[in-house]
C-alpha cells in the first residue's frame, strides 16, 4: 500500500452525466423530443390520406417521399406539425403591429385584460369571505359548505347565460368575462385563506391574547403573515383557473376578439394551424402569468424575512 | 352570540309582522286583516317570534323556525294573488323581512349551539347550512316573484323546479349523452391512463423525472380550449367529448399519483425488500394503498374538471341533445328557465358524482389518518 492511495481520495469523476444540472434536466428534454418526435409521426400518419388524396384528385404522380412532405405542409392539416405552429404563432406574433385584428398579441391582450380583471375581483372576493368566515362561527357552520357545494356544479355552464344575463342589462364587452373569472377563480383563494388564517397554533394566538392584542392585532400580525404561503400558493391555481374562465367566456358570445374566438374561428373555418397556435398563446400567458406570482412571492418572502 | 342581540332581531321580525298588518300588501288591494285565513297566520308567526324572543336561546330556536315557517308560507301563498306578484308594497316586504330575520336569527342560534352528542352535532352541521340555503332560494323567489323580474333575466327557482318536472324526458336524454357517455367513459380512460404511467413513470426513475414536471406545466394549462380540436378529430358525438375530459383528467391524476407512489414510507419499502417481494407485489401491497389518497384527491379534482370539459366541448358542435348544447340554445332562445333547469341537472350530477367518490374514498381509506378520529 502506497501512501498516496491513502492521502487523497480519488478525484471525483466529473463526468458530463452526472453533472447536476445534466441530472435534472436530461429526463425532461429527452421526454419533451420523444414526444415532440412523437408528435411528427402522428403529424405524419393523421394527414396521410388527407394528402394522398389531394394527389389522386388532381391525378399526379406521386411518391410516398411526397406525401411525407406534403403533410408537413397542408394548409388544413388534421395534425399540423410542431414547426408549422411555431412558424404561425411567430408569424402571428411578431408578423403584425400588435394591435392589429390579425396579431396573436391583440387577442392575447384582449384574453389576459379579462383575465386580470377577473382575477383581481376573484381574489379580493376570495380574500374578504375568508377573513369573513375566520371570524364568525355562523359563516363558517352556514356559508362554506355552500362554498365548497358551488364547486362540485360545473360553473363554466354557467357562462353563456351570465354572458346573456348582463347583456340584458346592458353589460357588455369586458366585465361580463370577468365575472366569470372571478366566480370561477374565488374559490381557490377563499378556501386557501382559510386554510391559512387558521393555520397559527392555537398557542400562538393565545399568546397573542395574553398580550391583550385586538382581533384586528391578531389578525395583521399572526394570522395574515401566517396565511401568506397559502395564498400565494392559491394565486397560483386561481390565475390559471381565471384564464380558462376568460377564455371560455369568449365561446359563446361569438365575441370578436380574444383567444376564445380564436379558438372558436379556428374550429368554425378549419383553419387548424391557427388553432393550434391560439392554444400556444394560452399556454404561453398561462406560463407567464403563474412565473409573474411566483416571482412576486420570492419577493415577498424576501422582504418577510424568509429564506 | 348575545342573548340581547337575538332578542332584538325576534322583537323586530315580531315589529315587521305588525306592520304588515297596517300597512298595504300592494297598491288598490286588501290587506292582511280583510283576508280570512292569512291574518289568522300572520298573527300566529307573530306570537311565535315573541315567544322566542322570551326564551332568547336553544329553547327559543323551535318557535321561531315554527314562525319562519309560518311567515315565508304567508309571503308565498299572498304571491299567489296577480295583484301582489310585481307590484308589492311595504306590507308585503315587511313579511319577507320578518322571515329573513328570524330565519337569520335560528341560523345564528343553532351555530353557536355546542351539544355533546355526536349525533346532534352532526344533525346540526347539516341543519345550518340547509337553512341557510333555503333562505337564500326563499330570498330569490321571493325578490324576482315581488319586483316582477322579467323572467328572461332571471326566472323564480319555483319556475326553473316546475321546468324541470315538465321537461323530464329531455332532462334524462341530455345527461344520458354528457354524463353517462361523455363524461363517465372519458373520466375512466384519462384517470386509468394517468394512473398507469404514473406506475410506469415510479417504476422507471429517468421516466419520472421526465414527465413530473412535464405534468405539472400541462396541468397548469387551459387545456379545455383543446376541445374544437377533438370535435374536429372525433366528430360531433360523444367521442369527442370523452376524448376532451380524457385529456383535461390525465394531467391532475398523474401528477396526484406519481407524488402519491413516492408517499410510502422507508420503513416500509425496507421491510418489503427484506421480504425480498417483487416489484409488482410491493406495487400492489405498499406503493398503490399508500398513493391512495393522492389518487382519491385527483378523482375528486377530476370529478368536476370532467363535468365542464364535456360542457364545454358541446359548445363547439353536438348532435342535437347535450347538457351544453340545450345550455347555449336555449340561452340563444332566451328560454331561461330551461338553461336554470339544465343548470340544476348539471348540478345535481356533479354533486352526485363528487359525492360517490367521497364515499369511495371513505370506504377504502378509512385506515389513514385523517379519518382515524
Amino acid at each position: 500500500m502506497t501512501s498516496s492511495s491513502l492521502a487523497l481520495p480519488a478525484p471525483r469523476s466529473r463526468s458530463l452525466a452526472r453533472h447536476p444540472l445534466v441530472e435534472r434536466y436530461a429526463p425532461i428534454v429527452m421526454t419533451v423530443l420523444a414526444l415532440v418526435a412523437i408528435w411528427y409521426v402522428a403529424a405524419v400518419a393523421m394527414n396521410w390520406s388527407l394528402v394522398r388524396d389531394g394527389f389522386e384528385r388532381e391525378e399526379t404522380p406521386y411518391a410516398v417521399s411526397d406525401i411525407v412532405a406534403g403533410t408537413m405542409e397542408a394548409e388544413r392539416p388534421l395534425l399540423p406539425a410542431p414547426h408549422q405552429i411555431a412558424l404561425n404563432f411567430f408569424d402571428t406574433v411578431f408578423g403584425y403591429p400588435p394591435l392589429a385584428p390579425r396579431s396573436l398579441v391583440y387577442h392575447s391582450l384582449v384574453t389576459l385584460s379579462a383575465t386580470l380583471l377577473g382575477f383581481l375581483l376573484g381574489t379580493f372576493l376570495g380574500v374578504v369571505l375568508a377573513l369573513m368566515i375566520v371570524h364568525s362561527r355562523v359563516l363558517a357552520r352556514s356559508l362554506l359548505p355552500w362554498i365548497i357545494c358551488s364547486q362540485m356544479v360545473p360553473i363554466l355552464a354557467l357562462a353563456p347565460i351570465f354572458i346573456v344575463v348582463l347583456g340584458a342589462l346592458g353589460l357588455q364587452g369586458l366585465l361580463p368575462k370577468s365575472i366569470i373569472s372571478a366566480y370561477l377563480c374565488f374559490f381557490p383563494i377563499a378556501i386557501g385563506m382559510v386554510t391559512g388564517l387558521t393555520s397559527p397554533d392555537p398557542l400562538q394566538i393565545e399568546l397573542m391574547r395574553t398580550w391583550s392584542a385586538t382581533p384586528r392585532q391578531i389578525l395583521w400580525k399572526l394570522r395574515w403573515p401566517a396565511a401568506v404561503p397559502f395564498l400565494f400558493a392559491s394565486l397560483k391555481v386561481a390565475i390559471t383557473i381565471s384564464l380558462i374562465g376568460a377564455i371560455v367566456a369568449e365561446l359563446p358570445t361569438g365575441a370578436e376578439a380574444g383567444i376564445g374566438a380564436r379558438l372558436l374561428a379556428g374550429s368554425y373555418y378549419g383553419q387548424t394551424v391557427q388553432l393550434w397556435s391560439a392554444l400556444v398563446a394560452s399556454a404561453v400567458l398561462s406560463w407567464g402569468l403563474i412565473s409573474i406570482i411566483a416571482l412576486i412571492e420570492r419577493a415577498v418572502n424576501r422582504s418577510m424575512g424568509a429564506r | 352570540m348575545d342573548p340581547r342581540k337575538f332578542r332584538l332581531g325576534l322583537l323586530l321580525a315580531a315589529a315587521a309582522i305588525s306592520l304588515a298588518f297596517v300597512a298595504p300588501l300592494a297598491p288598490g288591494t286588501a290587506k292582511i286583516p280583510a283576508r280570512s285565513g292569512l291574518w289568522e297566520t300572520a298573527a300566529i308567526a307573530g306570537v311565535l317570534f315573541l315567544r322566542a324572543a322570551r326564551f332568547a336561546d336553544a329553547r327559543g330556536v323551535a318557535p321561531g323556525l315554527a314562525g319562519t315557517i309560518l311567515a315565508g308560507v304567508l309571503s308565498l301563498l299572498l304571491l299567489r294573488d296577480p295583484d301582489i306578484a310585481g307590484n308589492a308594497a311595504i306590507g308585503f316586504w315587511a313579511i319577507v323581512i320578518a322571515t329573513w330575520l328570524a330565519a337569520a336569527m335560528c341560523v345564528v342560534n343553532l351555530s353557536a349551539l355546542r351539544p355533546t352528542g355526536k349525533k346532534r352535532r352532526r344533525a346540526i352541521d347539516i341543519a345550518v347550512p340547509l337553512l341557510f340555503g333555503a333562505t337564500l332560494f326563499y330570498l330569490w323567489e321571493v325578490a324576482v316573484r315581488g319586483f316582477g323580474v322579467p323572467p328572461v333575466l332571471l326566472p323564480a327557482p319555483s319556475a326553473a323546479a316546475a321546468r324541470f318536472m315538465s321537461s323530464l324526458p329531455t332532462l334524462a336524454s341530455d345527461f344520458n349523452q354528457t354524463f353517462i357517455r361523455g363524461v363517465l367513459i372519458g373520466y375512466a380512460i384519462g384517470c386509468g391512463a394517468g394512473l398507469l404511467v404514473a406506475i410506469l413513470a415510479h417504476r422507471f426513475e429517468f421516466l419520472g423525472r421526465g414527465l413530473l414536471p412535464l405534468g405539472n406545466f400541462f396541468s397548469a394549462l387551459p387545456l379545455v380550449g383543446i376541445a374544437p380540436i377533438m370535435v374536429m378529430w372525433f366528430g360531433f358525438d360523444w367521442p369527442s367529448k370523452a376524448a376532451v375530459v380524457a385529456l383535461v383528467t390525465f394531467f391532475p391524476m398523474l401528477v396526484n399519483a406519481i407524488a402519491g407512489l413516492s408517499a410510502a414510507g422507508h420503513i416500509e419499502r425496507d421491510l418489503m425488500r427484506s421480504y425480498a417481494a417483487s416489484h409488482r407485489q410491493s406495487l400492489t401491497k405498499l406503493y398503490l394503498p399508500a398513493a391512495l389518497p393522492f389518487i382519491f384527491n385527483a378523482l375528486k379534482i377530476n370529478a368536476t374538471l370532467a363535468l365542464i370539459g364535456a360542457i364545454v366541448a358541446e359548445f363547439f358542435g353536438t348532435p342535437t341533445q347535450g347538457i351544453g348544447f340545450r345550455i347555449s340554445t336555449e340561452a340563444g332562445r332566451m328560454a331561461i328557465d330551461m338553461v336554470w333547469a339544465e343548470i340544476a341537472l348539471a348540478a345535481l350530477a356533479g354533486m352526485a358524482f363528487y359525492g360517490f367518490v367521497t364515499l369511495a374514498e371513505r370506504a377504502t381509506t378509512f385506515w389513514h389518518p385523517s379519518y382515524r378520529t
